[in-house]
């Protein structure tokens, strides 16, 4: 139960587009905006999970697609935005990211740590899945993870964009953004994002998103002043 | 001692026996249109199997329990077997010899009937990608062609675990891909097997048919199925970790419900 | 028996302990290595096996302690599915190699045929020395796969390729314990190479005086024609390997096809085929099951008219049986790749051969029960098990007709009924034929009686125990429960999970009666009474002998054989009622 409500009280600040320790941080600038898109998107496609009647069933309305997810205005979910350089660098996160396998769902779709930050993987689901994050500059592994076993403790050693994925339900499929810098989110459904606490300085903004690419702008912070960054990503439909 | 061997053996033999006579566990019941034969085949194996397995049980349990040499009887000769070897070398070839040619004449149309002859030409082609650890079906859709399969398209990230391209290939933007294999019922299907990584397997106890899926080769396995129904399609050729939950349902429908099913797919594709 | 065994003093020369014992070139001391070994390795795939049996009757229970020791496969003691089949890997690996060819062929055939064709030595004993290590250096590898990092291979003791030649890619239990898997097997390949040549060799050879091919004890005509076997399954199988190991790590496509992409990577391979593996390993592994098992038909026949006391019905027939037998074995590889997408027509030719090769074992085990019949039967632990042997056989054998014909094959192959199949021709015949060696020969070996009353209670619950164990797998079988599933997690498996659970009852059950066994085998050794030269009065020429045999097998005066070694139940000297295969001198 209680890890049930904390898993939900880290899935509402994930989604929300901060980090949980995100208002720990001294006060300095902040840059937010919003990701937007222009072309075509892809459809978002139903995900058919027959093959596993558990997940079935814990999804009334059938769960679709989440590698590019739109919303009103164009917006872009799960983009990743983070400061690619400028950063005068900060002490390690220590506190642990959570990750959850449920309903034969990753949660959430994209997860963002730093570099050597604690990641914590559930299963809350009632029967086995296997966790195969496809690192290439990382260590790769593959692991099971059957129903009673322990969450998977683990972190990352250098920035990446690790795509995720479950063999044992291909459908599965998430992505860990590794980044060194403290200064991250991912965008929420309205496409916002905000990185806050940020000393003064010249920034490279940076966005990226698993099928649209990734796009940079320069921002400069003087004080403790907001500053916006609005990214606009090109979608193709396939 | 040798009765009490003869005693173990024979209740082995009975009750191993009697629980495949009684069919405490069994076969489910067959849905196809030739498993009725392979059944048969199965039960003709398993009648001349079951007596030859009962009397080789019991004749060995009955003469340890009549030559044993038990404390305090009388020393005796030893006999030969009546007739010396040759009369049971001549039973063993005469009685396994004709089994065999039985089983082979009468098996072998059996095995013919459905792996050597081609489908018919009126029945449903579908196509079956099987990858650790799923399947997936696909249907030509409206126009009823299938798009052309590109390994470096394929992306379970984005579904497209057939490795098609929509955006060059016209007759790819209808194929219907679904993780359920519908069928019709009473309609000849005709499937090609294709395997993405590995070695799998399509196994349907219920329709008495098994084919392995080989990297590389596209397989042509076809069959009938004449009851409606869901069953369970699962993997029997070690895939890796998750081979167990190999798996995808078959769900057989009047043609009519096939019919529906097929364009409310065709509708959301 | 007296009058062959006046032993001179100890074989002359002096030697250092570590030639004597360890780098001895002595074939007795040779064979007990191989036995020793086979030991180690029957207690290791056992124990793994009552961990996978634990697992498929439980599998989210924890099992205490296995989260300590393999804290990557079975965190908090729960198995994942990999580890499960990387134990599955590893048990069939080592039972098939390292227990069934090791222990009646090589360890056995090692102490016993020489003696048996009257010979001081192997024809090559240096030669013989290095195929033991060199069979120890391949297990010492193939455990070695246990500690690696990225754990134990999983693709089956079949290693069907892609999966075991593709790498990382594929999924645990595809790194470098798979690699080793492919180094372990092709160096027992050499190995039994070297030891089948000399196999060969020796009886071709070193006949002693008088010891013609049709006065050969049925043993060594069996290790003889499984070393003929040997020869030609290991010599493809050694090539098949190191294919494999060139595709693993220097990128060659043997066996890979072109396009596959695993785990969403299209792989740089092409041009390879997946059914060369399956043609390469089985046109070894079909031979590889009579390697298994035509030793125990050698010992059983061997040992039944000891204690029928009467000759072997048809001995004659018997060996004819055998040679037909090696030649079939080759042709009949096929029969494993019915549904493998191969040429369905050739699944007809390959099921004929099949089938006819049940003419030749159905003969032989006509042959055993006809020797009982007119016995005066002896029941001891060895001719107990020599009589289990015919009934597990059977057993076992008969299955076969069900998986021989391709149209039955199709809804048998990959279940269960194969597993109950070849658990109990290849697995527990085997073990019965090993059974019944060393209960017979313990006192030649060791020059100490084993406790018969320990043995029975061995026979017994293991003749029950293995029966619970592997009859029920053929239900299991009929029912569609497939094979090489580390959970039953079908809709239409749910119902067989209590048979299951039984099963692994039975498997703790009768692993455990195994515990006995190795209790009589360690007091026996050290503190069994005092064995005669001939007590079970046998014909064969170790029973000439003293026991332990001296170094030389024969205190300097090689015999000469009159006999056959099928004088039972005849009217030998002194009131016997059998006559020895060495003329008295
Ligand atoms: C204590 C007695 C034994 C038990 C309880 C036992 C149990 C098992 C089990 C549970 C499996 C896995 C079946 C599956 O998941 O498909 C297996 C596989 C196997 N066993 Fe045994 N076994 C025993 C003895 C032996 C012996 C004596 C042999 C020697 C031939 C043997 C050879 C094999 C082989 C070759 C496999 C197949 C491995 C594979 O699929 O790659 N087993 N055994
Ligand atoms: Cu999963
Ligand atoms: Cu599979």
């Amino acid at each position: 139960m209680i890890a049930r409500f904390s898993a939900l009280v880290a899935l509402v600040a994930l989604a929300s587009g901060t980090t949980p320790r995100e208002p720990h941080r001294p006060a300095g600038g902040t840059i937010s905006g919003k990701v937007t898109f222009t072309g075509t998107p892809p459809k978002a496609k139903p995900i058919d999970m027959s093959k596993e009647p558990n997940c079935v069933t814990q999804h009334p309305t059938p769960v679709t697609t989440e590698d590019a997810v739109t919303g009103p205005g164009n917006s872009v979910r799960y983009v990743v935005v983070y400061i690619a350089a400028g950063d005068q660098g900060a002490a390690p996160a220590t506190d642990t990211v959570r990750y959850d396998q449920k309903g034969c769902q990753y949660i959430p779709h994209v997860a963002a740590m730093q570099v050597h930050q604690p990641l914590t993987i559930y299963n809350d689901d009632p029967h086995s899945h296997n966790i195969h994050p496809l690192a290439r500059v990382n260590a790769e592994w593959n692991k099971s993870q059957p129903k009673g076993a322990p969450p998977i403790r683990t972190a990352w050693d250098e920035p990446e964009f690790i795509a995720l994925k479950c063999n044992v339900h291909p459908w599965m499929h998430g992505y860990f953004a590794v980044l060194s810098t403290p200064h991250f989110a991912v965008t929420d459904s309205s496409g916002a994002f905000s990185l806050s606490g940020l000393p003064p300085g010249k920034y490279t903004v940076t966005a990226w998103h698993e099928r649209f690419g990734t796009q940079s702008l320069e921002v400069t912070i003087a004080g403790s002043e907001t500053k916006p960054a609005n990214f606009v990503l090109t979608a193709r439909p396939y | 001692m040798g009765r009490l061997f003869a005693v173990v053996v024979t209740v082995i033999a009975l009750v191993s026996a009697a629980i495949f006579a009684l069919h405490v566990w069994w076969l489910p019941p067959d849905i196809s249109a030739h498993g009725s034969r392979i059944d048969r085949q199965l039960n003709e194996t398993m009648v001349t199997a079951g007596i030859l397995f009962v009397a080789a049980q019991l004749a060995l349990g009955l003469f340890v329990w009549r030559f044993d040499v038990r404390d305090g009887m009388p020393p005796r000769a030893v006999k030969t077997f009546p007739g010396g070897v040759t009369p049971l070398v001549v039973l063993a070839i005469l009685f396994v010899g004709i089994e065999i040619l039985v089983l082979t004449f009468v098996g072998s149309k059996v095995w013919a009937s459905v792996y050597q002859t081609p489908a018919p030409a009126e029945a449903l082609q579908i196509e079956v990608e099987a990858e650790q650890f799923a399947f997936y079906f696909r249907y030509a859709g409206p126009d009823g062609k299938f798009g052309t399969m590109h390994p470096d398209l394929m992306n379970d990230a984005t579904q497209n675990f057939f490795g098609l391209d929509p955006a060059n290939d016209t007759t790819a933007r209808d194929d219907i891909v679904v993780g359920t294999l519908v069928i019709p019922v009473n309609q000849p299907i005709d499937l090609r097997l294709h395997a993405k990584d590995v070695n799998h397997s399509f196994y349907v106890p219920e329709l008495r048919i098994q084919q392995d899926f080989v990297p590389g080769m596209v397989i042509p396995l076809h069959f009938t199925a004449t009851q409606t129904g869901k069953y369970e399609l699962v993997c029997t050729q070690l895939c890796g970790l998750g081979h167990y939950n190999m798996r995808a349902y078959i769900e057989v429908k009047t043609p009519a419900d096939f019919a529906q099913w097929l364009k409310a797919q065709a509708a959301t594709s | 028996m007296t009058h062959t065994t006046a032993h001179p003093p100890a074989h002359a020369q002096r030697q250092s302990f570590l030639r004597k014992h360890v780098f001895s070139v002595d074939h007795k001391v040779i064979g007990r290595q191989y036995l020793d070994l086979a030991l180690v390795a029957v207690v290791t795939g056992m124990v793994l096996s009552w961990l996978m049996r634990f697992h498929l009757g439980w599998p989210d229970t924890p099992v205490p302690l296995l989260g300590k020791l393999a804290p990557t496969g079975a965190a908090g003691g729960v198995m994942t599915p990999e580890y499960y089949l990387e134990l599955m890997t590893m048990h069939g690996t080592i039972m098939v190699f390292f227990v069934l060819t090791t222990a009646p062929f090589a360890g056995f055939g090692n102490y016993f045929l020489p003696i048996h064709v009257g010979a001081e030595d192997m024809a090559f004993p240096r030669i013989n020395m290095m195929s033991f290590w060199v069979t120890l250096l391949a297990f010492l590898v193939l455990v070695a796969a246990f500690f690696v990092g990225d754990g134990p291979p999983l693709s089956g003791w079949t290693a069907y390729a892609p999966l075991s030649a593709v790498g990382k890619d594929a999924g645990p239990g595809q790194g470098s314990g798979q690699t080793l898997w492919a180094i372990s097997i092709g160096i027992f390949c050499i190995a039994q190479l070297l030891g089948s040549l000399n196999f060969i060799a020796t009886t071709l050879d070193l006949r002693t005086k008088g010891m013609s091919l049709a006065r050969l004890p049925y043993a060594t005509w069996a290790w003889f024609v499984t070393a003929v076997i040997a020869l030609v399954a290991f010599a493809v199988l050694l090539p098949a390997c190191i294919l494999l190991i060139l595709d693993r790590v220097a990128g060659t496509s043997f066996f890979i096809p072109g396009g596959l992409v695993i785990s969403d990577r299209l792989q740089p391979h092409m041009g390879g085929s997946p059914l060369l593996w399956q043609h390469l390993f089985w046109f070894f592994g079909h031979p590889e099951v009579y390697v298994a098992i035509l030793p125990g038909f050698g010992i059983i026949s061997q040992i039944l008219p000891v204690f029928a006391r009467k000759p072997l019905l048809g001995p004659r027939v018997f060996i004819a049986c055998l040679v037909a037998i090696a030649f079939l074995s080759y042709t009949v590889w096929g029969h494993h790749m019915f549904l493998s997408g191969m040429n369905p027509f050739s699944a007809t030719l390959f099921s004929v051969p099949t089938l006819v090769i049940t003419i030749p074992a159905a003969i032989i085990t006509l042959l055993w029960i006809g020797t009982v019949y007119g016995a005066r039967l002896r029941l001891t632990s060895a001719s107990l098990f020599a009589l289990g042997f015919v009934s597990v056989f059977v057993s076992g054998g008969i299955s076969g007709f069900f998986l021989a014909q391709p149209s039955t094959d199709i809804y048998l192959h990959g279940t269960y009924f194969v597993v109950a199949h070849f658990h109990f021709v290849m697995g527990v015949a085997a073990m019965f034929g090993i059974f019944a060696g060393t209960y017979f020969w313990f006192p030649k070996m060791f020059g100490r009686m084993m406790s018969e009353t320990l043995g029975k209670w061995h026979f017994w619950l293991t003749f029950i125990g293995v029966y619970c164990i592997f009859m029920p797998m053929h239900y299991l079988g009929l029912a569609g429960n497939v094979r090489r599933y580390s959970a039953f997690t079908d809709d239409y498996l749910q119902p067989l999970i209590p048979l299951h659970r039984f099963i692994t009852i039975a498997a703790l059950f009768t692993g455990a009666v195994q515990l006995i066994f190795l209790f009589n085998l360690i007091r026996s050794r050290l503190r069994g009474p005092k064995a005669a030269d001939n007590p079970w009065e046998a014909t064969t020429l170790e029973w000439s002998t003293s026991s332990p045999p001296p170094h030389d097998n024969f205190g300097g005066r090689r015999p000469t054989v009159a006999y056959g070694p099928n004088e039972y139940g005849v009217a030998g000297p002194a009131g016997r009622d059998y006559v020895m295969q060495a003329a008295a001198q």
